[in-house]
Order: C-alpha cells, then structure tokens, then sequence
C-alpha cells in the first residue's frame, strides 16, 4: 500500500511541476505584447519600454522563469497586469472560494439525488422509473448547462441573481457565505444567501447528477444479481437492509469513481454557469483575464486550478485505497 | 482479447439486419440530418437575409416565426445561419483531434515500451485538467478568435483518441493476420495505412461522432463566454449570452439558440450511441 501510495504522491508532484512549465511557456510564446495591448497601439514606446522593465518581460525566458518559480515558492502569484498594484492572491481567494461553496452545494444536491434516483431505477429496471430516469439522464447531458441555467431564471424570476449576497450586508469571516452562516447559526442570513445561491448550484448539480445516477444504476443492477445478495434475501433480509447494508457500499465505489471523473466537468460548468448568473467566481475571473490579455492572472488561475486538481486526485486515490481491500492488498482488481 | 478469438469469429450479420432495432441511429441521423442540411442550404431556407433589420426585440408573428431579437434581427435566420460556424468549427477541430489522436494512440500502442509510456503519462497529466482550462490557455496564448478556439475543442478532445486506439492496438498487434503481414515485411507505412487504420475505422467513426456532439458544446461554451470570434457573427452561444441581457423584453432569442443546441448534441449523441451499437464497439458511454 506505501509503496502505491508513494508512487502517486511522485506523480502528483511531477504532474504539477509539468503544469507549471506548460502555464508559463504557453503564456511566453503569444503573438501579442502584454504591455502593448495595455496601453494601445499608439502608445509611446519608451513608456512600453518602462513598464517592460518593471515586469521583467525583457530578460531572457529562463531568467523569467527562475524569477517566477522563486516567487511561487514564496507563494506569491505577482500582480495583475491590467490592474497594476492588484494583488491576485486576494482577488483569486475570493473568486475561488465562492466557485468552491458553489460546485459543493452542487455535489450536495447530485450526489444524494443521483443515487436516489439510480437505485430507484435499478430496482424497477426496464420499466417507466428506469425510462423517466434515462430519457432525465439524457437531456442532462445534451443540454448545456448555460441553457439550462438560462431556463431556471426563466422559470423562476423572483429568484436574485448576480450578487451573491445582498448589498449593505455585513463582511463574512470566510468566503463561504452560505455554510458559515448555517454553521454560526445566522438563519436568517442563511436563508438570504440560499437564495442567491439555489439556481447557480441547482444549475450546476445536473451535470453530476446524470451521470451519477445512470453510473449508479448500472452498479446497482451489477451488485443486485450478485450469489451474496441472494443469500441475504434467502435469509430473510427486507429489500430496504439489502440495498443500504449490502448493495450500496458495493456500488459506492463505481460511483466514488466516477464522481472523481466529474471533478473536471463539474469545475467546466461551474465556469459557464458562473457566467449566466455573474457569479463572482474563478470563471468570471480568468475570463476577463483572456479579454484583457491580463496573463498575470490567467497564469494565477491556471496554476491554482491545477493545483486544486492534483490534490483532488491525489485524495481520490488514497480514499481508493482505503475503501478498496484489492488494491491496499496491492492485488489489480 | 487473444489471437484466438479474433481469428474465428463468426461473420457479423449484415449490419442493414440490425438497423431497425437502433431506433438511435434514426432519431439522432435525423437531427444531425436536418442541422447539416440547414447549413449547406441556410441562405436557401432562412426567410430572410442574415444582416436584415426589422423591429427591436418583436414577438414572435407569422413574418418572424421566432421573433426578432435586440439587435433588430430575425431570430429563426440567425439560429439557421449559426449551424454554420457551430458545424465547421466542430468538424474542423475534430477532424484535427482524429489525427493527432490516431497517430499517437497507434504510435503508443504499437512501439510499447518507453514510448507508450511517455504518450500515456502525458495523456493522464492531459486529462486531469479541466477541459475547459486546457481551452483557456490556448486562447489566451493564441489571442481570443476562431483559429484558437477550434485548436483549443481540437486539443481538448485528442486524449479520447488516443487512448481508445492505444487499447484497440494492443489486441490488433498479436492477432494473426497482423503477425502474419509483419512476418511477411510489411514497412511500417503500409501496416499502419493497410492494416491498422482499416481495422480501427468503425471505433473512429463511433468516437469522431460523439466527439462532435462535445465539440459543439465546446465551441458553444467559448462564445458563450465571449472569447471566441467577433460576437455580431451568426452562433448559437454569442446569440445566447447577447439574449441572456434582455430576458425581461423577450425571451425567444435566448429559447431559440439554446434549443437548437441542445438538439444538435442531443442529435450526436444518439447517432454516436446508435453507430456504436451498430458496429458493436466497446467504448465508454458517458
């Protein structure tokens, strides 16, 4: 299991070191100059010059680079370009933690209903449950989500949208607005951010939720007609204790598996969904990065989401490992 | 799968047998049909011109099916007219994606050993990102426009290639009729264009179709986000997020382009599913 487990936490760090080279070439080769765009195509050149200077855009490449790495290791992501003076880490952890309490009030939503809805339609497959949830499960994922949240604010207009918090109201402590209110007992606040936050992530839940409920489905019916099972049922088990005690740790694998897998898409979505709704997250953000040619924070956003991702898998695989006996046996499944 | 079982399979029945029982094939062919056609043949079968002027944000009537949109313009032309940039900027990048993809996923699977090693690591490292991070970074090094874009839907897909060509080589390397081809001298050029690329034709198709209905979204998405080409063009995502502005007015121009989407894929989807189960390829489903 130690040596498994080292040698993802190797790959971890090489796939995170590669990350960081391709995010800083592919920003080096661009046709445009930054600082050009910036000031415009008539700006005085000794001006250009001046502010190359300042950013070090005129050393060579590697001596950038060693400039770069030593700043990241200070943990510093610089400042930004179209906003001089910016630091992005503060602007970045604001972004990031309302695009984080967005895609978990999604996950919270799917996860439950996709395996409600998946066992649902494993015990009566092949009949209209299994069809409603399949015919559902199709339409999630070929309706795109900025449609479908287009759709919600339609069909539910008294819901705010925008902010996502009232104006004029207090500073939070954290950048989860709506958990820190629940868990410091502020109710009524928790009901103000709940709102703002309801359509962005009932929105969001249904890219999960499809998949979750069909991969769940398929994991059901595969356990469901397993000997073991049968025996329980032989001796005398309700089909209820079946299905929570024997068939669902089962299956929660195949759908821990697949939830992993979704973490990409979920974190796409989140991006187009916080576009419909102007939800201040990362995805706003990075976007107005590109249309601004701000590469200083595309870079930032870049790297954080690559790293959020190398820790999310690395997690995800150690849960397997824990979860899984075959593989902490270190036998291949 | 060994040599044995590739050797004495039955021969397939003929796949017209099987085609009444993929309703898929039809439903999907259909609406992939119908949005093809609409855009060879838009400036035929829109009722008017794409750039004509009207009346601001008029409801729907029976001069405009769909009404007409804020910028003055007739909603059912524009969502006829952006199949087009949606079609060709998915085939494009797809088309690009199939053969980056192939070529790696044969070189890996036939090489082996190191090569296939380096591809595949790369490959993981590739699809532990979002996808919509990899476009990011390629539009923001290319400077936002349609070339980027289709490279970046091109880039994002590429992974799914290779991975399923890499797998299908490793059975195809030992089945007999390869050993035999090789033992025989066959250049490597004439096994990969005589031998390898006939045998894996079905698993492309089936993978290139499905590979379209995500690239549209794709392509959908970036304009959506504005980072695409000039957002006064005819597309279903820049119509999108230009109707997203003016829900309380009217709310075809946001219902009409989002639907015509969510058909598209829909469309892709079932014939990608259909085909598959056509030619009965094993590849992922979701």
């Amino acid at each position: 299991m130690w040596g498994v487990l080292l040698k993802r936490l190797v790959q971890a760090v090489a796939t995170m070191v590669i990350a960081v080279l391709v995010v800083f070439l592919a920003l080096r080769i661009l046709p445009v100059n930054p600082v050009m765009a910036r000031f415009g195509q008539h700006a005085v050149p000794e001006k250009i010059e001046l502010e190359m200077e300042r950013m070090g855009w005129n050393k060579p490449v590697w001596q950038q680079a060693l400039a770069f790495g030593n700043q990241l290791l200070h943990g510093d992501l610089g400042e930004s370009f179209a906003r001089p003076g910016e630091r992005i880490s503060v602007r970045l952890g604001e972004a990031l933690s309302a695009t984080l309490e967005l895609t978990l009030a999604a996950m919270l939503i799917a996860v439950p209903l996709g395996i409600f809805v998946g066992t649902v339609a494993a015990i009566w497959r092949n009949s209209w449950p299994d069809w409603i949830s399949m015919a559902v499960a199709l339409l999630g994922v070929s309706v795109p989500v900025f449609f479908l949240a287009i759709c919600l604010i339609l069909a539910f207009p008294s819901m705010p949208t925008g902010l996502r918090k009232p104006p004029g109201t207090p500073d939070f402590h954290t950048g989860f607005y709506f958990f820190e209110s629940l868990v410091t007992g502020n109710f009524r606040m928790a009901v103000v951010c709940g709102r703002h936050l309801a359509l962005p992530a009932l929105a969001l839940s249904t890219i999960p939720l499809a998949v979750i409920s069909r991969v769940t489905r398929n994991a059901m019916l595969e356990v469901l007609d397993a000997d073991y099972l049968r025996t329980a049922r032989a001796k005398g088990a309700g089909i209820l204790r079946v299905i929570a005690r024997h068939a669902m740790p089962n299956a929660s694998l195949s759908v821990l598996n697949i939830v992993g897998f979704q973490l990409g898409v979920l974190l796409s979505g989140a991006i187009l969904t916080e576009k419909v709704f102007n939800w201040p997250g990362l995805g706003n953000y990075v976007v107005d990065g590109i249309r601004d040619y701000d590469y200083a924070v595309v870079q930032a956003c870049a790297l954080v989401t690559a790293g959020i991702f190398v820790v999310l898998n690395l997690t995800l695989d150690i849960l397997f490992l824990l979860l899984d006996p075959r593989l902490r046996e270190g036998r291949q499944s | 799968m060994s040599s044995a079982s590739l050797d004495n399979v039955r021969p397939a029945p003929p796949i017209s047998s099987k085609l009444w029982r993929v309703p898929g094939v039809w439903v999907g062919g259909g609406l992939v049909f119908l949005f093809v056609f609409a855009a060879i043949f838009a400036n035929a079968v829109s009722p008017y011109s794409v750039d004509a002027r009207f009346g601001k944000n008029l409801p729907p009537s029976w001069q405009h099916w769909l009404g007409t949109d804020s910028n003055e313009k007739d909603v059912l032309t524009r969502v006829i007219h952006g199949s087009r940039l949606s079609l060709v900027a998915s085939i494009t990048s797809i088309s690009c994606a199939v053969i980056i993809g192939v070529s790696l996923g044969m070189l890996a699977g036939y090489k082996g050993g190191r090569t296939d090693m380096l591809i595949m690591r790369l490959i993981d490292i590739w699809l532990s990102f979002p996808s919509l991070l990899i476009a990011f970074l390629v539009i923001a090094a290319l400077s936002p426009g349609w070339i980027a874009v289709i490279l970046a839907v091109a880039l994002i897909n590429v992974p799914v290639f290779t991975r399923q060509i890499r797998a299908e080589m490793l059975s195809l390397k030992h089945a007999g009729y390869v050993e035999s081809s090789i033992a025989a001298g066959a250049t490597p050029f004439y096994l990969v264009l005589f031998v390898f690329l006939p045998a894996v034709t079905g698993t492309i198709w089936v993978l290139a179709t499905l590979g379209l209905g995500h690239a549209i979204l794709e392509v959908a998405a970036l304009s959506f986000l504005g980072i695409a080409g000039d957002p006064s063009h005819a597309e279903w995502g820049s119509m999108l997020v230009e109707a997203k502005e003016h829900l309380a007015i009217t709310i075809w121009p946001a219902i009409a382009p989002g639907v015509a989407i969510s058909l598209t894929i829909l469309g892709f989807n079932l014939f990608g599913d259909g085909l598959r189960e056509l030619l009965n390829r094993r590849t992922r489903s979701f």
